[in-house]
């Protein structure tokens, strides 16, 4: 017998209605406009892009101001937003080589064509609260230095050559793997690895990333090259017949290399693991990197015994979307269940008893 | 593809990558405007961004991208097509009429719209590879110890 049970409508509402309240705060202190978010929050509306999977600042900014913040919530909200829009196609592939650089650094060669650019960046501060934050005083404006526009190759591309570092593969293949239009189905090609990874999890793909370094899973990366910058998006257009460039996206790449002891086709040299992922999110980026290199592991033929090399473990478990369903589902109201397994209980721990008094 | 095609090609880009505030200011400032209307949209839709992997390699899915297209039609027969990056459509709008219009007068829309747009941009690009380049790390060699 199944017994729907009504009820909390009104609960439901003014909690809604409190919400409302609470989100907004003390109604003395002036209401967040977006471009504050998209402009003083920007890292936040990155994350919120890269993992809600959609490259729209402002709408991102609206997502976290509604989510108060939090920032799992505000990429839940862009992921549904997105399921409302008609898909107008498939871009051509980005060419990060063109790339506006805005940072580019490498730990692996020191000079580099193009050069090491440290760009706006965390690294060398102090990691000290800056108190003059707390008031509203001018910020200097940023030192320039007159330069020529320079050709940057990425970094693994100019060591291929030597080949001592394994080359991309480009089959030009047609068909592209989509999660958002087709279910997964293990095991994966890379291009469905990627995707998934760079809608994953900042957090899940930092600690898998982790792991790999302290021996789960060992891939003795070097960070080849870390690149943030604009790269134009390209759309064939039908009824036009050429591709039109529909403006330009940030984006952080990251080339991780790693040492690789060769097998019996492919001899000693450094592989690769790559991170890309929308706006700027360095520390997502090596994170994907390293998780990529480890995925890859039975297409090298190493051996898979750890969690960031076993790829339905980590695939299935980075979508944080999807694992706050499904975690939080577990508040909405099991009654039924719970009876049920109550029930169950009682039976066995009466079995239970019965056994221990007549063995007794 | 024809020398036509490869130019207007590179005009529709300047015309995505125009700022709203700036193409706004130009159509504003177009004094001849033509009577048009809109065959589709605007419209928002998403465009599935793809990278490649390892910069280089087999493509894959990174994510999508909001992309507003519009199209009009001039009274005078050209039609106007624009796809720009985001959800607004007035500067959607506004891109397909230049579009349309350079159809009818290349070197007006030249002169008027895609070459301040073109200055602008070069402009803010010029701008922020300066700042980079002032971050840029010059190496130098610290030679210690007797000689």
């Amino acid at each position: 017998m199944y017994v729907a049970v009504k009820g909390g409508e009104a609960a439901i509402a003014n909690a809604h209605r409190l919400l409302a309240d609470r989100r907004r705060g003390d109604r003395n202190v002036p209401a967040l406009r977006l471009d504050q978010i998209v402009e003083q929050l920007g890292l936040a509306v990155d994350r919120t892009m890269g993992e809600g999977s959609l490259y729209d600042r402002e709408l991102a900014a609206l997502a976290i101001v509604q989510a108060r913040g939090d920032l799992i919530e505000a990429i839940f909200l862009v992921r549904a937003y997105r399921t409302t829009l008609p898909r107008f196609g498939y871009s051509r592939p980005i060419d990060t080589g063109a790339m506006l650089i805005e940072r580019r650094v490498s730990a692996t060669f020191k000079d580099l064509p193009g050069g090491q650019l440290l760009g706006p960046t965390f690294d060398y501060t102090h990691r000290l609260l800056d108190p003059s934050l707390m008031g509203e005083g001018p910020v200097d404006e940023p030192a320039a230095r007159d330069s020529a526009p320079e050709a940057a190759p990425r970094v693994t591309d100019m060591l291929g050559h030597q080949g001592l570092i394994e080359p991309d593969v480009n089959e030009d293949q047609d068909a592209v793997g989509d999660l958002t239009r087709e279910p997964l189905e293990f095991p994966l090609n890379r291009d469905l690895r990627l995707q998934a990874l760079a809608r994953g999890d900042e957090g899940f793909l930092l600690a898998l990333g982790y792991s790999t370094q302290r021996g789960y899973g060992r891939s003795h990366p070097f960070v080849g090259e870390i690149r943030i910058g604009e790269v134009e998006v390209e759309l064939d257009i039908p009824e036009l017949g050429f591709a039109l460039n529909l403006g330009r996206i940030r984006v952080t790449e990251c080339q991780m290399v790693n040492k690789f002891k060769g097998n019996a086709k492919v001899p000693p040299q450094f592989t690769r693991g790559y991170g890309l992922v929308f706006g700027q999110a360095e520390r997502k980026a090596m994170a994907m990197s390293l998780v990529d290199r480890s995925l890859r592991a039975r297409e090298l033929g190493e051996d898979v015994n750890h969690p960031a090399q076993d790829e339905e473990f980590v695939i299935a478990h980075s979508d944080n979307v999807q694992s706050t369903g499904f975690v939080e589902h577990l508040k909405l109201p099991h009654y039924v269940d719970f009876q049920g397994e109550l029930g169950l209980l009682r039976e066995m721990r009466a079995e239970h008893d019965a056994d221990q008094e007549a063995a007794e | 593809m024809s020398d036509a095609g490869n130019a207007r090609q590179v005009a529709m880009g300047v015309l995505s990558n125009a700022t709203a505030g700036h193409l706004g200011k130009l159509w504003g400032a177009w004094a001849d405007k033509p009577a048009f209307h809109r065959v589709r949209g605007p419209e928002t839709g998403l465009v599935m961004v793809r990278g490649r992997a390892g910069g280089g390699g087999n493509p894959f899915n990174l994510g999508e991208a909001t992309v507003t297209r519009a199209t009009v039609r001039l009274d005078t027969g050209e039609v106007g097509h624009a796809y720009c990056l985001g959800r607004d459509g007035d500067k959607v709008v506004q891109a397909a009429l230049f579009d349309a219009l350079w159809q009818r007068d290349p070197e007006t829309v030249e002169a008027q719209v895609l070459a301040p747009l073109r200055a602008e941009q070069a402009e803010a690009d010029k701008l922020r590879r300066d700042e980079t380049a002032a971050t840029r790390v010059d190496f130098f060699t610290m030679v210690r110890g007797d000689d």
